[in-house]
């Protein structure tokens, strides 16, 4: 990180902008994680109080990312930011997207834990999910956590997560087919179960594309669309 | 320190061109209505690939005003037909650096250099060269618009005539060929006699651009081209300046970070007489390699 640009503007106020907006996102990043973690505990106990709150903290998520955007486009307009700022705001505006699915995502969980709840299933604790969820919420909080430490150190650990987590999915899946198989009365519930992996799944990438922002705003290298091993070797570098 | 220019990185468009060559993406275009055109896209790749083919080449300079050193071994290769920038703050050695490069330190008493500066792969301060031909091969254009005190028709042919050059015919083609050049003609085509004096700045100097192109010289050297006009003159001039790298090597001292952003193919920081990074503008105005270029361009210095 020998070339990051470590002091202050000469411009305070520039400063104080681009502060700002890092504490916007990283209230927002606080608050998708709270909706994400809130919807899987709706889901697993059927908790239509709790779903109800994740679908209202939705709207707050949406306002901020508008907020966010609008900032950001403020800031291009009046400052012409180069290099670490320049990265920092694009970066930003793609953050903000991926966050604002996550929210997406966990509106989904909380949507099918309202509707199981009005159905007369039975309710089991889901277990089928719980290492997936782990290894989620692990995710999405180690992206959050290397965005405010602009920290690139943990970002492989991230994504080579994420493979595990493509895995994890699978057998997910492969498990509920079998169950369905033993007895068709289960499809519809498996069926939720696994719109909820899909889900989780989806958070997870939206985590990783997280850190490869935070990678462009470090190093400067575009690492999208890379192999863990091309990654890995991009960032020591 | 050796500064090179970095080769271009091998873009993703190679890799798209290279599915265009499997025909997977044309047999996707084949059912679609809309026509996919991809040439387009691969412009930017062209840019990139321009093989940097040097103009000037500057070897070890170092530059003296009397005791005090200004420029500290700098080295670097200005390509052609490209535009440079320098950037850097006040004293720098920016504008230093460039007014060596037509000899115009030669003015200066007590300025002594050591290395050289090759333009064409000769050393122009070999004593075997005659400085006013030099300086006819490399123009130049200040900050200030400095046009002579006659006829707008004169200013531009004045390089003409003291080249012994008096054919009315040869002098009016030039002089058109001249002002149309700088993007000057349709605005004074009316008035070829009137005082040059009587010019709004921005026109003033795109005068004097005019004056240096209508001698043909292979480098143009601008100094501040810009920075005591309008804004939309301004724009003008980096039009101008965009049109003239079709046949002009051109080199360019600029204040102003974003102008250098906007005319410039490759960019040279220069910080305490030192050339501290020089390379692509596209690649040093988003990730530059050096810390002390970062925190400039950024507006961390201070």
């Amino acid at each position: 990180m020998e070339n990051r640009a470590s002091g202050q503007h000469i411009s305070h106020l520039f400063d104080e902008e681009m502060e700002n907006i890092r504490h916007k996102v990283l209230t927002m990043g606080g608050l998708v994680q709270q909706q994400m973690e809130d919807a899987v505990q709706a889901f697993i106990t059927s908790d239509q109080a709790l779903a109800e709150k994740v679908l209202l903290q939705d709207e707050m998520v949406n306002n901020l990312e508008m907020d966010i955007d609008h900032d950001c486009i403020q800031v291009i307009a009046r400052r012409q930011p180069t290099a670490i700022d320049l990265r920092m705001l694009i970066s930003v505006i793609k953050v903000i997207t991926d966050l604002e699915r996550i929210g997406d995502e966990a509106g989904r969980i909380a949507k099918m834990a309202i509707r199981l709840e009005s159905t007369d299933y039975y309710h089991d604790q889901y277990h089928e999910l719980n290492h997936l969820v782990d290894m989620v919420k692990g995710m999405l909080s180690g992206s959050l956590d290397s965005f405010a430490r602009m920290d690139v150190e943990g970002v492989a650990k991230i994504t080579r997560k994420d493979e595990k987590v493509d895995r994890e999915y699978t057998s997910i899946i492969r498990q509920l087919i079998t169950r369905m198989m033993e007895d068709p009365r289960n499809i519809t519930r498996m069926l939720d179960v696994l719109w909820t992996a899909r889900a989780l799944e989806r958070i997870g990438d939206h985590a990783c594309n997280i850190c490869e922002h935070v990678v462009y705003i470090v190093k400067g290298d575009d690492v999208r669309h890379l192999s863990q091993d091309e990654l890995e070797s991009k960032i020591q570098k | 320190m050796v500064v090179r220019l970095k080769p271009a990185p091998q873009s993703t468009l190679s890799s798209i061109k290279s599915l265009i060559k499997e025909n997977r993406i044309n047999n996707m275009t084949e059912q679609r209505t809309h026509a996919i055109d991809m040439s387009n896209i691969s412009m930017a790749e062209k840019n990139n690939e321009q093989v940097a083919d040097t103009c000037i080449k500057v070897e070890n300079l170092d530059l003296f005003y009397g005791e005090k050193q200004a420029l500290f071994n700098v080295n670097m290769e200005i390509p052609r037909k490209q535009v440079t920038a320098y950037i850097g703050p006040s004293g720098c050695g920016k504008s230093t650096l460039l007014r060596s490069i037509n000899r115009m330190n030669d003015l200066v008493d007590s300025a002594r250099i050591k290395g050289k500066i090759l333009l064409d792969g000769e050393d122009i301060y070999d004593k075997a060269v005659n400085v006013a031909d030099l300086r006819r091969r490399v123009g130049m254009v200040f900050q200030k618009p400095n046009p002579f005190p006659k006829s707008i028709y004169e200013n531009v042919a004045y390089g003409l005539r003291i080249q012994g050059v008096n054919d009315r015919r040869i002098l009016d083609e030039t002089v058109e060929k001249s002002l149309r050049s700088a993007a000057l003609w349709d605005e004074v085509k009316d008035r070829l006699q009137d005082n040059a004096l009587g010019m709004s700045g921005g026109q003033q100097q795109r005068l004097v651009i005019a004056r240096a192109i209508a001698i043909e010289p292979e480098v143009m050297l601008l100094d501040e081209p810009a920075s005591a006009l309008d804004p939309i003159s301004t724009l003008k001039i980096e039009e101008l300046i965009n049109e003239l790298k079709e046949k002009y090597t051109i080199v360019i001292v600029t204040h102003n970070m974003q102008q250098a952003a906007r005319v410039s193919d490759h960019t040279a920081f220069m910080y305490m007489g030192e050339l501290i990074e020089f390379g692509a503008t596209n690649e040093l105005f988003t990730n530059p390699t050096k810390k002390q270029t970062e925190d400039y361009i950024t507006g961390r210095y201070g």
